[in-house]
């Protein structure tokens, strides 16, 4: 397949590595601790895993997996509220599929299927609003779930319902935003990062100039990264050269897809649909400012936070859930106290192991790095 | 089936009586809940749908249950294999197949791939009231064609009409009998160090051919669902390669959920190679879409076989010169392990792990 | 939060309504373009490739950065090879 085969080629990876290789063995003379380079965006740590790209950089490369999950960062609460909306009667609530599994306090999405909310998993939120011209007596609603990759695509939906004027079909509003998360992230006083993956997609929309901030506040080097094996090695290899040459900069890896300045009729369909939060609520990080959006309120009818009542209550994880430290990069997924115990795929405790990009899932899924490189206390347990 | 009144026992096997015909037929365009009654209306259903679709000397006498000559059975071996599968498959129709042809090939495949030859299938089925009968007659005629290809008889079954609601259009069970020869034993814990991995062709076809049918994700393609009877491939494969140990068809969850059974029932290891592991250029696509992981999408005429080491190329070769087994491939082998661990090296380079299927695969965004 | 895949824009399908038929690796989905049209006629975008998510178009893919890519990193493997072979020389 093309632009995908050729960023998938074997042999630039050993290049890749050899040249990652050199640069770190100079840099790591004398120092105590690995190079900690964070991947904010969920798709890549599920590349990383995926390709087996974590056993082939050097061991004074640690990857420090970041929140960039949209669907990890889900508080439980929320959950509760989209399935306090499925169940009631007369809607139909449609998803992406990530979100089926995440538990609530009570059921997740899926087990609310199975006790008879009509809930349907859709690709794209043009089918959902397919779904609302086929059901003219129902109440569509849609779980606007992700980042700004996703948010051009809701609010182009909500412009087409208006534009053929459907009254049946609502947004419940959970978009996210990448820079006030990775803001947050920096302050954090126990992480020591050394540079950045930037997410590839979501600059896509928003363009490189909003991490500036990151190079001259944070002094720390920030690539855009595409999100196939030789794209992720070959920004570990921008990022880790910038620190060898004693630079932190914005760099985009990803060109062939990521403008400079972003997209400016996906940026257009966003401001005329939805305005910030004051702040939102993330799981395991708190309430972070300006870190969300809503619908305008020239947009209420299309708004299902105000057309339907839901608990929205602010339920605490778990006592034993540690997804907040892992999202944090503070905890690695096998040093939660829960992982592979009470907390498995199939056992969920927290929204870290049901995504398919949380890292906790990841690991279970492709298999704990350190154990591919060697035995490791995993193995033995 | 339930028989009709007033027929003389005989011998399935040698009855050169004329066999049945259909005597009213349906004369309604769907089903109903009469259909069920046990009366005239259930008996016409029956004999114009499934008897004159399934038509066999076995099958004509109509009694509670179809009797057979042990020793005829024991001509082709000295053990009997059993099995039974339900069908509940939605859309009824898709592209390669249908319920109807899934549930015989699902049922002669389970038999086959424990080394028995399959040779007699029952045929229950649950219909929800208002089904059309021409569906049902087509299903039956698919059946029918499907078991003629796999060389078995339908010879037994029963027929339930359900009111609206109580099942999904129609659901199927099919259960089966065969004669496992001397000497061959199969089984998951079989597999050694060494030991070669093979498939018979391209893998994920039916899951893909499922989800594209299924219209909600409202994707266009050509994939075809692979569901096919496999004992003819099968029985070339043995016969190049009697020392085979195991075999199973990748149906739910995939290739990678046999190879974990596998690992896990012997107590081995396995590494794959996901260059050797053989994938259709849509399948790819599809899966890049939706981000589905092509290695836990069902297939339904796809086997993973296990044999010696030295004797990859021969089975190999047995199974890539059947029309079923174009593509057939060696993908990997079977290793000290660690224990149930099953681990493919990637395209590019990398080693990952390929892990149990928790719940279903799901479309993602991210 | 990322999944984005490249496919080529195969024909319009409603011209009023900004949707086209994309083709990835020979699987079809009908998309919105809305994005990546800009100042550009409609037919104009048949041919493109373009990044998709979530059944729309977000970029179009710049073929001439791509292959600046990929050339820095066939670039990148050759320095390596002569690094190495500097290296395999020296120790003789």
């Amino acid at each position: 397949m093309q632009y995908i085969d050729e960023f998938r080629d074997p042999d630039k990876a050993s290049s890749l590595v050899a040249a990652i290789n050199d640069i770190v063995k100079r840099l790591a003379v004398g120092r105590d601790r690995p190079f900690h380079i964070m991947e904010v965006c969920g798709g890549h740590t599920h590349a990383i895993f995926r390709y087996g790209i974590a056993n082939m950089v050097p061991p004074e490369i640690e990857f420090v997996h970041g929140p960039g999950c949209p669907v990890c960062v889900l508080p439980m609460g929320r959950v509760d509220d989209c399935v306090a909306i499925a169940e009631t009667p007369g809607v139909i609530f449609t998803t992406f599929g990530d979100a089926m599994r995440v538990p609530g306090s009570r059921k997740s999405l899926l087990q609310a299927k199975a006790d008879g909310a009509d809930i349907r998993v859709v690709y794209s939120p043009l089918d959902a609003l397919e779904v609302a011209r086929k059901n003219p007596d129902l109440e569509v609603v849609f779980f606007g779930l992700g980042f700004e990759t996703t948010m051009p695509s809701t609010a182009l939906t909500v412009l087409q319902a208006e534009a053929e004027g459907i009254s049946n079909f609502s947004l419940f509003c959970n978009h996210i935003t990448i820079p006030a998360t990775m803001r947050a992230i920096l302050d954090q006083p126990d992480l020591q990062l050394d540079g950045f993956l930037g997410p590839g997609h979501v600059s896509m929309v928003i363009g490189t100039r909003v991490y500036d901030f990151i190079a001259t506040d944070y002094k720390r080097p920030l690539v855009v990264s595409g999100f196939e094996p030789l794209d992720v090695l070959h920004s570990v290899w921008r990022v880790i050269k910038q620190i060898a040459e004693g630079r932190a900069e914005i760099e985009n890896q990803y060109g062939r897809v990521v403008p400079r300045d972003g997209n400016p009729a996906a940026l257009a369909a966003i401001t005329k649909v939805f305005e910030d939060r004051e702040f939102f609520e993330w799981r395991g990080l708190g309430s972070i400012e300006r870190s969300g959006v809503r619908m305008r309120k020239s947009y209420a009818r299309f708004d299902a936070e105000r057309k339907f009542a839901t608990p929205s209550l602010k339920v605490a994880d778990p006592q034993n859930c540690q997804c907040g430290e892992v999202l944090k990069g503070i905890l690695k997924p096998r040093q939660c106290r829960v992982f592979g115990k009470d907390c498995t795929p199939q056992t969920p405790l927290g929204a870290l192991m049901v995504s398919s990009e949380g890292a906790c899932a990841a690991y279970y899924q492709y298999g704990d790095l350190e154990g591919l490189r060697g035995p490791c206390a995993a193995d033995a347990a | 089936m339930r028989g009709g009144r007033g027929m003389t026992m005989q011998d399935p096997l040698t009855a050169l009586r004329p066999l049945r015909r259909v005597r009213d037929g349906v004369h309604v365009a769907k089903v109903s809940l009469a259909h069920g009654g046990g009366g005239k209306a259930m008996r016409d259903l029956i004999d114009d749908v499934f008897v004159s679709a399934f038509d066999n000397p076995s099958l004509a006498p109509l009694e509670d249950q179809a009797r057979f000559m042990l020793s005829d059975l024991m001509r082709h071996g000295d053990r009997l294999a059993f099995t039974s599968d339900s069908f509940v498959i939605d859309p009824l129709e898709f592209p390669g197949g249908d319920i109807g042809k899934l549930a015989v090939c699902g049922t002669v495949n389970d038999l086959s791939v424990g080394g028995a030859k399959p040779l007699y299938l029952s045929c229950s089925v649950i219909i929800e009231e208002g089904i059309e009968v021409a569906l049902l007659r087509k299903i039956a005629r698919s059946m029918a064609r499907t078991a003629a290809a796999a060389g078995v008889a339908i010879v037994t079954g029963d027929t339930k009409v359900v009111a609206k609601g109580a099942c999904d259009r129609l659901f199927i069970n099919t259960a089966g009998i065969g004669i496992i020869s001397e000497g061959l034993n199969l089984g998951a814990h079989r597999a050694e160090p060494g030991d070669a991995i093979l498939v018979n062709g391209v893998l994920g076809d039916h899951g893909a051919a499922i989800l594209a049918a299924r219209g909600d994700l409202r994707l266009t393609s050509s994939i075809e669902s692979d569901c096919a009877p496999l004992n003819g491939l099968i029985e070339a494969l043995i016969t190049a390669c009697p020392q085979i140990k195991f075999m199973r068809d990748a149906t739910r969850g995939g290739l990678a959920s046999v190879l974990n059974e596998l690992a896990e029932a012997s107590g081995v290891g396995i590494e794959i190679s996901e260059r050797a592991t053989p994938l259709r250029e849509e399948i790819k696509g599809l899966c890049e879409i939706l981000g589905l992981d092509p290695l836990y999408l069902a297939n339904e005429g796809k086997i993973v076989a296990v044999v010696p080491g030295a004797l990859a190329e021969p089975a190999r070769a047995a199974m890539a010169t059947h029309p079923l087994g174009e593509g057939a491939a060696v993908i990997g082998h079977v290793t000290q392990g660690p224990a149930g661990r099953v681990v493919m090296q990637t395209n590019f380079g990398g080693k990952r792990i390929v892990d149990m299927l928790v719940g279903e695969q799901l479309p993602r965004i991210c | 939060m990322c999944l984005g895949i490249p496919g080529r824009i195969i024909e319009i399908s409603d011209s009023t309504h900004r949707l086209a038929i994309v083709d990835v690796g020979g699987v079809k989905r009908e998309v919105n373009i809305a994005c990546i049209v800009g100042e550009r006629a409609i037919d104009e975008c048949v041919g493109d490739w373009v990044l998709i998510h979530v059944g729309f178009a977000m970029s179009v893919i710049d073929e001439a950065q791509a292959a600046e890519t990929l050339r820095l990193l066939v670039e990148l493997g050759e320095a390596q090879q002569e690094l190495a072979a500097m290296r395999a020389s020296s120790k003789g």
